[in-house]
């Protein structure tokens, strides 16, 4: 069956509109790179609806400066989708998306290093009937492979334009640019014989599919020929079923195929890869590497994956991730405290005093100023993130974490985001994007926010500080309570996505396999440029609701208003937030909590940190994140009405305990509604982990006081 | 023809070709879509610092998989020239 004779209508007849591109490829082609060489800083990055996968659009522009709008669809080895980023590719190119229209032509990039495999999904897309040009990046890499494509040869069989290039050094592009300016490109001459055990079928099912499913009739064959492979684990929103006939003729070739003993899946796979191995003979030539014996890769990896090299290597590298975040981060975190209070200054000094200017200064900037203080610690992490996604490392620790991370059900890809979540949950959050299976994925967000992470550190520090008496803290004490919170954090994590996995989210484990790409020299514009996206998507998502939510607080602090000249602390007292206090003290009581304390406890869901700053309001005491003597001695003075004193080393104890369990961070609960796209599991989130956090310090109070403590 | 072996007793650095996934093996058609058919040559490279999972080579490029899966992979060992 040959398409030659049909001359691509798409390019010649809309004058009016220039074509749109859609990039598809493997996962490690070099995809990104290409895409963002082709349209530079004019990217628009968003969402699929319905889904959480990463929206690309960027315009590329030909070399007259037209502009080429291109889609960066996510890598896929596949049609016959496996994860939602692969549905979304595969939806996207058939046209089954509303709210993304098929594109015009397809540019399919390839690691020409890594042919064979690469062109099985080039072998899919070529089905598609619609003109595609193919890239075969990495030439460089195949060249020192000793593999040397015939580059004329292989445009020749396929009859498409073929271009070879580097897309890391910028080769290649402007005739990549010139192909794609073409007004009119053929469509592939893609002859291979379907298989005889299935011809049939496919030729049946393509004719049912155009005429009860409204397929269009150049993809009513790639829609057939995906139906005998595809299990279709993951719909699109909104997408009509097959139609009743088109189900039944499947099934029943099915039921005849199983009679006669035919893989028919299996069969497809394979005559595909018997048309691809026809094409290399031709195509490829192969000779001596450059350099005999192992390559750098594997000498690297000989040292990465060691048993005992290894462990230090990942131990080693993520110590001098942490230890950068903390120091690093201080800088700019220092500079954007500065300058949010001075921020709130002028503004003070520029307004008449009243509700207006309170709400602007202490609701609107000091709480986004509390969550923009973390910035630099996310942005650091997400650099990190995608340093270790393009250099090849994060597949290798994923590699040697997921024996570890089987025992509680989970795969070595859930190892990252747990980790990043120690200095923040909203990064380890977004990165579970890399887990393929939804399960795995969707209980690892749910365990993230137990990890301790550095917003609780002031909490954590303060409350040693108030549990110690005397001026200085021995620091066995001290580091001895840190280790044991974050060893309780940690070990709740791993408990809990024990139990989800047993329970609520239990099924058959797919199949785990992960290609382990070749190391890359990382290019820091890429990982610079994903990092700002990805700062920037956090901002958008969760900026409105933690604007709103700070606005709330400070309102739940600010009224009803005391009688004139009364001071903050008076004011907090008699303010909603202290009535809720009051209102929640029954609920809190039993874990040797008084209102005062749970005042604290709400403020915190602006950011755990504001717990040190309002029990500063609370208790009246002057201090500042340097200096905590004062509202130290403040806790040391605070008493029940009854005179017993407040924070007993029990109560410290015991509050920072409900710190490590309790779900109270806004930032996190908008990214995990953004991420699970839906409230259901958020609020899951926060009904679990603060039901774990009353239950875990009922029970230490309780024993504390059977103790005598 | 030689003896088949599952793909979890392939010795290190060894050699193999793919002889057969379990016959209800739907779950592999990733693996085959990845290039690894009957028939196709593999090396099994190392295993991970606690022995699980291992790392093959297949068509140029290297994979993971967990031993639990390999459990139901035959392969034809190539004997050592």
């Amino acid at each position: 069956m040959s398409a030659s004779a049909v001359v691509s209508s798409v390019g010649s007849s809309s004058a009016a509109r220039a074509p749109v591109y859609a990039l598809v490829g493997n996962p490690n082609c070099g995809k990104s790179t290409l895409f963002n060489a082709l349209t530079g800083l004019k990217q628009k990055v968003g969402n699929y609806p319905g889904v959480t996968v990463e929206k690309k659009v960027g315009t590329a522009y030909s070399q007259h400066g037209q502009p080429m709008p291109v889609i960066d669809l996510p890598g896929a080895y596949s049609l016959a989708a496996r994860s939602p980023d692969e549905a979304v590719t595969r939806d996207v190119l058939l046209g089954r998306r509303l709210d993304t229209a098929a594109p015009d032509r397809i540019l399919c990039i390839v690691d020409a290093s890594n042919l064979e495999r690469n062109l099985y999904l080039v072998h899919q897309i070529l089905d598609l009937g619609r003109p595609v040009i193919l890239v075969l990046n990495m030439m460089d890499l195949a060249a020192k492979a000793g593999v040397r494509i015939k580059v004329e040869r292989l445009e020749k069989e396929l009859g498409i334009p073929v271009i070879p290039c580097e897309a890391s050094q910028g080769k290649g592009l402007i005739e990549l640019k010139l192909a794609m300016s073409r007004p009119d490109l053929p469509l592939p001459r893609h002859r291979w014989d379907i298989p005889s055990p299935i011809a049939a079928a496919v030729s049946e099912l393509q004719a049912s599919l155009l005429e009860y499913d409204r397929k269009a009739p150049l993809s009513a064959r790639a829609e057939a020929l995906l139906l005998l492979t595809d299990q279709d684990s993951v719909r699109v929103a909104g997408s009509t079923p097959l139609s009743a006939r088109t189900t039944d003729i499947l099934q029943s070739w099915k039921v005849r195929w199983e009679g006669q003993g035919v893989d028919w899946a299996a069969t497809l796979v394979a005559s595909r890869y018997e048309a691809i191995a026809r094409l290399c003979t031709g195509v490829l030539d192969r000779v001596a590497p450059d350099d005999e014996g192992p390559s750098l890769s594997d000498r690297i990896d000989g040292v990465v994956t060691h048993p005992v090299w290894g462990w230090l290597v990942l131990g080693g590298l993520m110590g001098a991730l942490f230890l950068s975040i903390f120091t690093l981060a201080e800088y700019p975190m220092t500079w954007i405290d500065d300058h949010v209070a001075q921020l709130a200054d002028v503004v003070k000094a520029s307004m008449a005093p009243g509700d207006l200017r309170d709400l602007i200064t202490d609701g609107a900037i000091a709480g986004v100023g509390g969550v923009v203080i973390f910035l630099p610690q996310i942005l650091i992490l997400f650099f990190f993130i995608g340093l270790l996604e393009s250099t090849g490392y994060m597949a290798r620790a994923a590699f040697i974490m997921d024996r570890l991370m089987s025992r509680v059900g989970l795969n070595g890809k859930s190892f990252i985001p747990l980790l990043s979540s120690y200095a923040c949950a909203i990064p380890g959050i977004m990165a579970t994007r890399t887990i393929e299976d939804a399960k795995d994925r969707l209980v690892t967000i749910l365990v993230a926010p137990l990890m301790s992470c550095s917003a609780r550190l002031p909490v954590y520090l303060l409350m040693i500080a108030a549990l110690v008496p005397g001026e200085t803290i021995p620091v066995g004490t001290k580091v001895g309570l840190m280790l044991l919170m974050y060893a309780l954090g940690t070990l709740a994590a791993f408990g809990f996505a024990w139990l989800f996995k047993r329970t609520l989210l239990k099924g058959e484990p797919p199949l785990m396999i992960m290609e382990l790409p070749p190391y890359r020299l990382p290019r820091v514009r890429d990982v610079l440029l994903q990092m700002v996206e990805r700062g920037g998507l956090f901002l958008r998502r969760a900026g409105t609701i933690i604007l709103g939510i700070s606005i709330l607080l400070w309102f739940l602090s600010a009224y009803p208003k005391a009688p004139e000249g009364a001071t903050a602390q008076a004011q907090m007292a008699h303010s909603f937030a202290g009535q809720a206090g009051h209102l929640i003290e029954p609920a809190i009581r039993p874990l040797g909590f008084d209102w005062q304390i749970g005042i604290g406890l709400i403020a915190s869901f602006a950011a755990r940190e504001v717990f040190v700053s309002t029990m500063g309001v609370v208790f009246n005491a002057q201090s500042d994140a340097d200096d905590t003597a004062p509202l130290r001695q403040a806790l040391a003075a605070a008493r029940w009405p009854d005179g017993a004193p407040l924070f007993t080393p029990l109560v410290c104890l015991t509050l920072m305990i409900f710190y490590v369990f309790a779900m109270q961070c806004v930032s996190t609960i908008a990214v995990v509604r953004r991420e699970t796209n839906s409230w259901r599991w958020p609020l899951f989130q926060i009904a679990y982990m603060t039901g774990t956090a009353w239950l875990v310090c009922f029970a230490v109070a309780s024993i504390g006081r059977l103790l005598g403590y | 023809m030689s003896q088949t072996i599952a793909l979890s007793q392939l010795g290190l650095g060894r050699q193999a070709t793919l002889h057969s996934y379990p016959p209800a093996g739907a779950a592999f058609l990733r693996l085959r879509e990845m290039g690894l058919l009957p028939g196709t040559r593999l090396t099994l490279v190392r295993t991970a610092p606690l022995g699980d999972p291992l790392e093959i080579e297949v068509r140029g490029y290297r994979l993971s998989l967990r031993r639990a899966d390999a459990d139901s992979i035959l392969v034809e060992p190539v004997s050592p020239s």
